[in-house]
């Protein structure tokens, strides 16, 4: 069923970037029976989730490797596995790598390689897991619903809060108050009251702050690790979709297709018009005008609000707010063509096939991070490491292989600029990756760097942040992205935001896009 | 100025370019703190100072004003998203009150937008407003300077400031009609010193009575005091202080912040903001020129009707109502509101305050009752007073509007 514009050329929704979270949110907005357009500025769909061409023959996902924060009935409601979606890999293991090879293996369910690290630390994490699993089982509703709003006096809302207070009460007592206690604290004091393993805590910590400008020392981190379980349900499971994560793109706008949303690519948003203080559609840098009774945009909120809509539709201090965003990126990414697989010491070939990390220890993580508060990139960064092609060899010419890296901490604004310190990074990485893998150098057909600046250019991403806003306490729930806008509304009546700055989150998750669209649904029947 | 070995509590007030001339002037010495700065409240008597104002001419010192410059390719457009009123009327040449808001639709300030040249205009504020300024600028292509102390002012207000003016030399002053500015000069003849002095002067006021605002460079203000005392002395010319000023602005209706409301950058307890709807100025709120900051939570608030609102009050009796509360009737048991500004006027002969009232006692000609407390002699009485609401102005002379002026 493919519905057209309305008779009058208008449609009832168009979504402005067709990221995961347009096309979720498109999807649903289709299925209710709302004539949908979304519009992406690139060739193809799926924003910063594509899969990409960086060497002649050698395909990586541009930005997330792995699936693993989309919750399971929400891919099941998509229906993405008969939209085409199959996993090359799941359930994948963890493999925190040590300078002396005697790296640590956590596989899901299989705790043996802790238990020979540290039989402590085998049960301890084993309590943790559980507790972990206990605390984000309350909070996953949190992160699929809008977020209440404070103050409105609204009985929905009420009962929202109420609801939100009664899934932490019935945590019990003991549940409660650990989560209360531990809830803003940093995650090294959480690990260090818990475990002894340096590298059990480093794989930890680096779970609680990729993606964010934060260090394991830093306050919040807890918060942050807890939303990573969370997100995914509370069964985290990593996963590899075949053909990258570009083809959960794919499925993603085959589902958004067949509920009957229509797709334009190459088709940038250059402002959203506004008519008698009323988002009524929005112009093409083509010049074309397309008319709609919604506008739903999956851009960051700074080049939605600032940028598309512009501050003189909405009020100084809630573009003041949106002004002060912190929206600085500092993950990079580094993606080598490989002519052979490298040799990791203390590895069998079959080990690469799980997510690899460089984080030996919370302190090395903090020292990583220390550079970034002062402009600087990582001396000695964080990793986090796969080989795609071992489970999906299409990837890359027979024979080959990508090795896919997120590189921690390459901060936004550069002090030096990224201009002339590309080669000297991109080689840091490779050093920091043969001290693990002493032949890789030997292996190394081509690289591409992809810094915060280049995933804000090619991305249309503000900052280049994953997040699009950063995800810390003062900007998640009911104040993300800002007070004004976070339940998917902005002021100008008839726009929506559906995107990674919105709450929950960024990382390949989809709720945002999917909570967007109850939203819109709700307040704009 | 503060330097860096004076604690802070040493901080001395900034003097004016007038102020060696007020000082002289003064027979009381009485200064008070207005914005940094250190001014008169009043040279000799209130009652004398205000009669220059209504009868003759008089010369307040109005440097304080906190002034902005903003120009830029946008300044029309930033002004227009910042302020409620729509200034796309008001052209070169032209000044406009108007006031601006939070974006709950609170009031921060009011003051008046001089309009330069286009794209170029100059903002006068009560309070400093840099942050507000600089958070509505973030969008727009404009430029924001505080030019407080490069520009002096001077206000001649008053039946016979028109003339004056013109027996200074001031070419044509007497066509500008009210809220228009023009670039004058003060022939070097006309005083002692001897180089003509260039300023701009414009038809404004905060007296409600015919009157003139001269803007000039801080080196030139005391040769135009001078000039304007030696010319002035047979029109009866008096410098005048605050507190004189004070009670011709009630007459004339016009509201000072902190006292008649406080501004919504300020207030720290919920519910003491004020929205212009509240204060009287729907008048200056244009929901038809397009988005600025506050409309929607004003469109809000003109939907939901008012809840109360500042209105003028005419009080039986001849004390004024200072700081009085006000009841539903005479037994003084249920409250509907409080007098933000009262004065016996001289000119009306009647007893005035302007008042924040709670609806439905906002309509003109409802009665309420205003508690005034008596000092008699250091016996002090309670007075319940019948109190109606009345139109605003109380006093709006046909002078104030008169193009040219009738000459004295």
């Amino acid at each position: 069923m493919i519905m057209a514009a309305g008779g009058n050329g208008q449609y009832d929704c168009i979504v402005v970037g067709g990221g995961h979270n347009g096309l979720v949110c498109a999807t649903y907005l289709a299925r209710s029976g709302r004539s949908v357009l979304v519009l992406e500025a690139a060739e193809r769909l799926g924003g910063a989730a594509v899969t990409r061409e960086f060497a002649p023959g050698f395909r990586v996902s541009a930005c997330a490797h792995l699936l693993h924060l989309m919750p399971a009935p929400l891919m099941r409601e998509l229906g993405l596995a008969g939209h085409g979606l199959k996993l090359a890999a799941q359930a994948l293991p963890t493999v925190a790598l040590s300078a002396d090879g005697a790296h640590l293996r956590l596989a899901p369910g299989d705790l043996s390689d802790l238990a020979q690290h540290s039989p402590a630390d085998a049960t301890a994490y084993a309590q943790w897991q559980a507790l972990a699993q206990r605390l984000t089982a309350a909070l996953h509703p949190v992160l699929a619903e809008p977020p209440p709003r404070l103050g409105t006096g609204s009985w929905r809302q009420r009962a929202a809060l109420l609801r939100l207070g009664w899934q932490i009460r019935r945590l019990g007592r003991r549940d409660m108050r650990e989560l209360l206690r531990i809830g803003g604290m940093c995650v090294q004091d959480l690990l260090d009251e818990r475990f002894e393993s340096g590298l059990l805590k480093g794989a930890l910590a680096l779970d609680a702050v990729l993606g964010s400008n934060l260090g394991p020392r830093s306050p919040g981190t807890v918060l942050s690790l807890l939303y990573r379980i969370a997100a995914a349900g509370g069964a985290e499971g990593l996963a590899q979709p075949q053909g990258g994560l570009g083809a959960l793109s794919e499925a993603l706008a085959r589902a958004a297709g067949a509920a009957g949303a229509q797709m334009r690519t190459r088709a940038a948003v250059e402002r959203i018009v506004v008519r008698q203080d009323r988002a009524s559609g929005v112009v093409l840098a083509s010049g074309e005008e397309l008319a709609a009774r919604v506008v739903i945009s999956s851009a960051d909120p700074k080049t939605t609000l600032l940028g598309l809509l512009g501050s003189e539709y909405l009020d100084a201090g809630f573009v003041r707010r949106v002004a002060q965003l912190r929206t600085r990126g500092l993950a990079a990414k580094l993606h080598l063509a490989l002519e052979a697989l490298p040799q990791f010491r203390g590895l069998t070939p079959a080990a690469l096939r799980g997510r690899l990390l460089v984080a030996p220890s919370p302190d090395y993580i903090e020292r990583a991070f220390n550079h970034a508060k002062y402009g600087e990139f990582s001396a000695a960064p964080m990793l986090e490491i796969t080989v795609p092609t071992l489970a999906d060899p299409a990837l890359a010419p027979p024979g080959k292989q990508v090795l896919s890296v997120i590189v921690q901490y390459a901060p936004y604004a550069l002090a030096a600029g990224w201009q002339g310190q590309r080669q000297r990074f991109t080689d840091l990485v490779i050093d920091t990756l043969a001290g693990f893998a002493p032949d890789l150098r030997r292996c190394v057909a081509s690289a591409e760097l992809l810094t915060p600046p280049d995933i804000e250019r090619e991305f249309r991403i503000s900052g280049g942040h994953w997040h699009h806003a950063e995800l810390a306490l003062d900007q998640f729930f009911m104040v993300r992205p800002v007070p004004g806008a976070a339940q998917y509304q902005a002021p100008v009546p008839g726009l929506f935001l559906c995107g990674a700055g919105c709450h929950p989150g960024g990382g390949v998750m989809g709720l945002a896009g999917r909570n967007a669209a109850r939203q819109v649904m709700r307040e704009a029947a | 100025m503060l330097t860096a070995s004076e604690p802070h509590y040493h901080q001395p007030l900034l003097k004016t370019p007038f102020h060696e001339r007020a000082r002289a002037a003064s027979q009381l010495d009485s200064f008070v703190a207005w914005s940094g700065y250190s001014t008169v409240d009043v040279f000799t008597s209130v009652e004398q100072e205000y009669f220059a104002i209504r009868n003759a001419s008089s010369l307040y010192d109005l440097t304080p004003m906190v002034k902005y410059r903003i120009a830029g390719a946008d300044a029309l457009r930033f002004l227009n998203r910042l302020v409620t009123r729509d200034l796309s009327k008001t052209g070169p040449g032209r000044v406009a009150y108007a006031v601006w808001c939070n974006d709950e639709g609170r009031l921060i300030d009011d003051g008046t937008v001089f309009c330069m040249a286009h794209n170029e205009y100059r903002v006068c504020t009560a309070e400093r407003q840099l942050d507000w300024l600089s958070a509505s600028a973030i969008g727009f292509d404009v430029e924001i300077a505080e030019v407080t102390e490069e520009v002096a002012a001077l206000a001649v207000q008053g039946p016979t400031s028109c003339a004056l003016l013109r027996a200074l030399g001031l070419a044509g002053v007497e066509r500008l009609k009210p809220f228009e500015l023009g670039q004058f000069a003060l022939p070097g003849a006309a005083r002692p010193a001897p180089a003509r002095i260039e300023m701009m002067v414009s038809r404004t006021g905060f007296t409600g009575d015919l009157g003139y605002e001269l803007w000039m460079r801080p080196a030139d203000a005391e040769g135009v005091w001078d000039a304007l005392m030696e010319e002035g002395r047979s029109r009866a010319i008096r410098p005048v202080g605050s507190r004189a000023l004070n009670i011709a602005r009630i007459e004339a209706g016009f509201l000072l912040p902190n006292l008649d409301f406080v501004s919504a950058a300020h207030t720290l307890r919920v519910g003491t903001e004020r929205s212009p709807l509240e204060l009287g100025l729907a008048w200056l709120v244009d929901f038809n020129k397009g988005h600025f900051t506050g409309r929607r939570a004003l469109l809000e608030e003109q939907r939901r009707g008012p809840t109360r609102q500042l209105v003028g009050l005419d009080i039986e009796g001849n004390k004024p109502a200072h700081n009085a509360l006000l009841y539903a009737d005479r037994s003084g048991r249920k409250p509907v509101g409080s007098v933000t500004s009262a004065t016996w006027s001289p000119t009306c002969k009647r007893n005035l305050a302007l008042a924040m009232l709670d609806a439905p006692y906002i309509a003109l000609g409802s009665t309420v009752w205003a508690e005034i407390y008596l000092n008699r002699e250091l016996v002090w009485e309670r007075r319940m007073a019948r109190a109606r609401v009345v139109e605003r102005p109380f006093y709006a002379p046909q002078r104030r509007r008169a193009t040219p002026p009738a000459d004295f």
